[in-house]
């Protein structure tokens, strides 16, 4: 079967990082990535099935493995060589179309009794994800024994899947994994009813991010940074209030929360900290940068949520101390509490808002395998070229038949 | 040019044909020379500066003891124990700064004379800045002169106005259109407003100097608004000017209110760039330049190429224009104001017939608001669109639907500390709207109460939170009135921003101006500065 696999191999991850820091993408052409001829994946476990996607979409957290960007933290957790891809909607094997929860937890490893956040059903938090009967991965797309969502096909635990409704366009259907973490976080945000919050970036997970913050919480006020057009046009589509360029962040929340600012030159009209601010930053990007911000402008005793995968980062900490705010990570979905008490799957909540608010116009372009150096440098400049989520498009791929005869 | 013994020439209007030589075209800190279309073009020029006063403080002395209108002269005006208020013009006049004496600081001290005499003791000296920034010690002391200064400002009695002062302003009442008239506490409660005024164009002066200058927003917002300013054709032609008719109407509710006033206005003459001297070469016209002044334009430009904006802008700001005083007037206000308007109009009038498809006009590097600053993009829509294009009287020089083409290099750029306020205006109103209604209904109160551009205001040197929306709103007329505007030169995202077409060169711009007005469009160019009015009919 036709599949992209991703080789340990020191010195073209070395060239990845090297290209990718030149132009973004660029590390899918001198990287560890290949597009390969490898044999259909074999069941990890007599409950395993097998996925045939559809589309299978290209997240940012991909992007930072194919560029060499991603941090030494995620060793432990992958499994080499590994098929990346994590966000699909596909076929299974009886016809059943299928969005894929790509988390590995204790179930899907045989793991019995599971760990306390699997029993509770928060699958992103499992501790087990380097045991059990798979090899280690925190996801599909990232451990080798499962495969991975760009092939022409995978394994998928059942408790992985979720059937979709015939309603639901493939490009609705791919955008559900990442919609989940966006809800995910807009429910750790925990904003206060009438509170002011702001979202750091928008590509997919910032915009996203913003759509939920509209359905599940009840903020006043969403102020959002984004970089270009198209992507101001759609967050405020989505529900951002005011859309500002990430340079003028500081300035917009003072002027959205009436703070003051404060200069380290005294009253020069420099912004650079306020007074009050914020009361949630959701940052999106996790940079530097993008937190440096969000010190900058979130409240004393606000809550900053951070969305966008940090890799390593250099940080001055000084206003967290000071001003007792709380940094908390958000990763990807499980089962939510809701504000009145309900528990709901994640991805029920993000099917739902993908329908509601129509996300899947959201998915700009399709590539097949075979040209994925074009996709991921497109998916790296998304912003910039106007687009938003960039996925692969395997329905024309001709070995899909092809399986789908030898299955029979 | 005048010599002193020749009489200056009045304005004109040139015809350009295929011997004219280039134009002189001011581009923000630098200069372009421009060759214009012959046969469908006109240069409009200013005229030569009028001669000043040969005895300019015995012009002053004479001015206070002889005051026009129903006034006593100032010594009758000033007794012992009395509480006097010496208000004087900001930073904002004249353009550029004047070299010393600035003619405040001789009305200044003939009134302070006079008031010692008289054995006044309690006086204060404000900076009647309304909603501007506070004036520097030392743009104070350029001002007022250092002898003023050093009596006066350590003592705190003078000082610049503080119109966000809660315990420092009232409320005197209202015109019968329902405009607050708010005022300076200390003006108000005072025997006696002299006021000291540089009167540098037509809309200046008058009640506009007490009625503006010692407010706050809570009394500018009547005037200073859209409205008014749609219905101010033009804001210097004062018989159509709505904005003087609200200053007017405030003025009588001053006056009901006992407040008292001696209006001392002045005006001075074009010399603006001097008779001599490298700048010289800037107020004269080009087929009269000497190969001397071509060779000190050629190396000035030459000069300028190499350097940096920042060591441009310091060039240009430590000019100081050799002004002289051509007239002075004081007493009742009204009266006084007649004659200024008359000695502007004398120094700045060009009769011009008929309207243009084009209006082109290369803008200076300075407006009322960026001395000792940037111009920021914002001042240069207010400089061009607001200030020039209303400098016409009878109706605007290009016609309905017309292009408007200016030069300046329009950088994305703001002085942190005068214009915080600018910069979000710039970065967050416009990015929303351009449109001076929309900003006004949906921006402008939310920028005029925000604490933190009320303490730069007041603690700072910050343009007050209102003011970029009234500058956006100088512009409106024009932008109601015009097809197209177009900037040459400038900063092609800033100039996007404002809702205009960048250009790169002039030719360009004309091409441009065809998809408005047709081929073959009539040109009219206003040279400026030195100042000129055209009186268009």
């Amino acid at each position: 079967m036709k599949a992209l696999e991703f080789r340990r191999n020191v010195p073209r991850f070395a060239a990845a990082r090297l290209a990718g820091s030149l132009t973004p993408g660029r590390g899918a052409s001198v990287g560890p990535l290949h597009l390969a001829d490898l044999d259909p994946p074999t069941a990890p476990g007599p409950d395993w099935v097998r996925v045939r996607p559809r589309l299978s979409g290209i997240c940012g957290s991909d992007l930072a493995t194919i560029d060499g960007r991603s941090a030494r933290y995620f060793e432990p957790f992958v499994s080499f060589p590994f098929v990346p891809g994590h966000e699909v909607v596909g076929d299974l094997d009886d016809g059943t179309r299928v969005v894929l929860e790509p988390v590995l937890g204790c179930v899907s490893r045989n793991l019995d009794p599971t760990c306390d956040p699997c029993a509770t059903g928060q699958l992103g938090n499992c501790e087990n994800t380097t045991f059990g009967d798979l090899e280690p991965g925190i996801q599909t797309g990232s451990c080798h024994d499962t495969g991975g969502g760009w092939a022409t096909a995978f394994s998928a635990h059942p408790s992985q899947l979720h059937p979709v409704d015939g309603s639901f366009s493939d490009e609705s259907a791919v955008m559900v994994e990442p919609t989940a973490c966006a809800v995910h976080a807009a429910l750790v945000a925990d904003v206060p009813d009438g509170a002011i919050v702001t979202v750091l970036g928008a590509g997919t997970l910032g915009l996203l991010t913003i759509a939920a913050l509209r359905t599940f919480a009840k903020p006043r006020t969403v102020v959002a940074t984004a970089r270009y057009p198209s992507q101001r046009r759609l967050a405020a589509e989505l529900g951002a209030d005011l859309v500002v360029e990430p340079d003028g962040i500081r300035r917009a929340v003072r002027r959205a929360t009436g703070s003051r600012a404060v200069s380290i030159a005294g009253d020069d009209g420099a912004v650079d900290r306020l007074s009050g601010g914020t009361d949630v930053v959701v940052d999106c990007v996790g940079s530097s940068a993008s937190l440096t911000d969000a010190m900058a402008i979130t409240r004393p005793r606000g809550r900053i949520v951070l969305v966008g995968m940090p890799a390593s980062v250099s940080l001055e900490l000084t206003p967290l101390w000071h001003r007792e705010i709380e940094l908390v990570g958000a990763y990807t979905y499980g089962t939510e509490t809701l504000p009145d008490g309900s528990t709901a799957r994640t991805f029920d909540l993000a099917a739902g808002l993908v329908r509601a608010a129509d996300l899947g116009r959201l998915v700009s372009a399709t590539y097949p395998l075979h040209r994925y150096r074009d996709a991921l440098e497109h998916a790296a400049a998304a912003g910039r070229r106007g687009a938003v989520k960039v996925a692969f498009d395997l329905r024309d791929e001709k070995e899909r038949e092809a399986l789908m005869e030898m299955s029979k | 040019m005048s010599n002193g013994h020749l009489a200056p020439r009045p304005g004109f209007v040139l015809d350009v044909d295929r011997s004219s030589p280039p134009v002189l075209f001011h581009h923000g800190e630098g200069f372009r020379l421009e060759k214009l279309p012959a046969d469908r073009t006109r240069v409009i020029y200013p005229a030569e500066p009028l001669e000043g006063l040969a005895d300019p403080d015995g012009a002053i002395r004479s001015a206070l003891l002889n005051p026009l209108g129903d006034s006593e002269p100032l010594p009758a005006l000033l007794h012992s124990g009395m509480k006097l208020t010496i208000a004087f013009d900001d930073i904002s006049l004249p353009l550029p700064p004047m070299r010393r004496p600035d003619i405040r600081q001789r009305v200044i001290e003939a009134v302070l004379d006079l008031a010692a005499e008289a054995g006044v003791d309690d006086v204060h000296l404000i900076a009647a800045l309304a909603i501007h920034r506070r004036m520097t010690e030392n743009e104070l002391r350029h001002a007022v002169g250092d002898r003023v200064y050093d009596a006066f400002a350590p003592s705190g009695r003078l000082y610049n106005h503080d119109a966000e002062d809660p315990d420092g302003m009232v409320v005197l009442g209202q015109t019968p259109h329902g405009e607050d008239v708010q005022f300076s506490k200390r003006a108000a409660e005072s025997d006696l407003v002299v006021y000291v005024n540089i009167n540098l164009v037509a809309m200046d002066g008058g009640h506009k100097s007490t009625a503006t200058g010692l407010s706050g927003y809570t009394g500018l917002r009547h005037h200073h608004n859209v409205h008014t300013m749609l219905n101010s054709r033009s804001f210097m032609d004062q018989e159509n000017s709505a904005l003087h008719a609200s200053n007017w109407r405030m003025g009588k509710v001053l006056r009901d209110a006992d407040v008292k006033i001696f209006q001392v206005e002045t005006t001075v003459n074009n010399n603006t760039f001097g008779r001599e001297g490298p700048m010289s070469v800037l107020q004269k016209r080009e087929w009269e330049w000497s190969p001397k002044d071509r060779a000190g334009f050629l190396a000035m430009q030459q000069g300028l190429k190499l350097m940096p904006s920042a060591a441009k802008r310091k060039v240009f700001s430590s000019w100081l224009a050799p002004y002289e005083l051509t007239s002075v007037q004081a007493g009742e206000v009204e009266a006084v104001h007649e004659v200024t308007t008359a000695n502007v109009y004398k120094q700045q009038l060009v009769p011009v017939e008929g309207q243009t498809d084009v209006l082109t006009m290369g803008l200076p590097y300075i407006c009322p608001y960026n001395v000792n600053s940037i111009m920021n993009p914002i001042l240069v829509m207010c400089l061009g669109l607001g200030y020039f294009f209303n400098l016409y009287r009878g109706k605007p020089l290009v016609r309905e639907g017309g292009v408007l083409i200016m030069g300046h290099p329009t950088p994305w750029e703001f002085h942190p500390v005068h214009h915080p306020s600018y910069i979000d205006f710039f970065e967050q109103v416009l990015a929303d709207t351009t449109d001076p209604a929309e900003i006004e209904k949906k921006w402008e109160k939310q920028f005029a109460e925000d604490e933190w551009y009320k303490h730069l205001y007041r603690t700072s040197y910050a343009y007050h939170g209102a003011h970029p929306f009234y500058m956006w709103y100088w512009g409106a007329h024009a932008l109601q009135h015009l097809g197209r505007v177009i900037i040459v030169g400038g900063d092609t995202a800033a100039v996007r921003r404002m809702g205009f077409q960048p250009a790169s060169t002039l030719q360009d711009a004309l091409e441009m101006s065809t998809d408005v007005v047709g081929p073959q469009p009539t040109i009219t160019h206003l040279k400026n500065p030195p100042i000129l009015m055209a009186d268009v009919t």
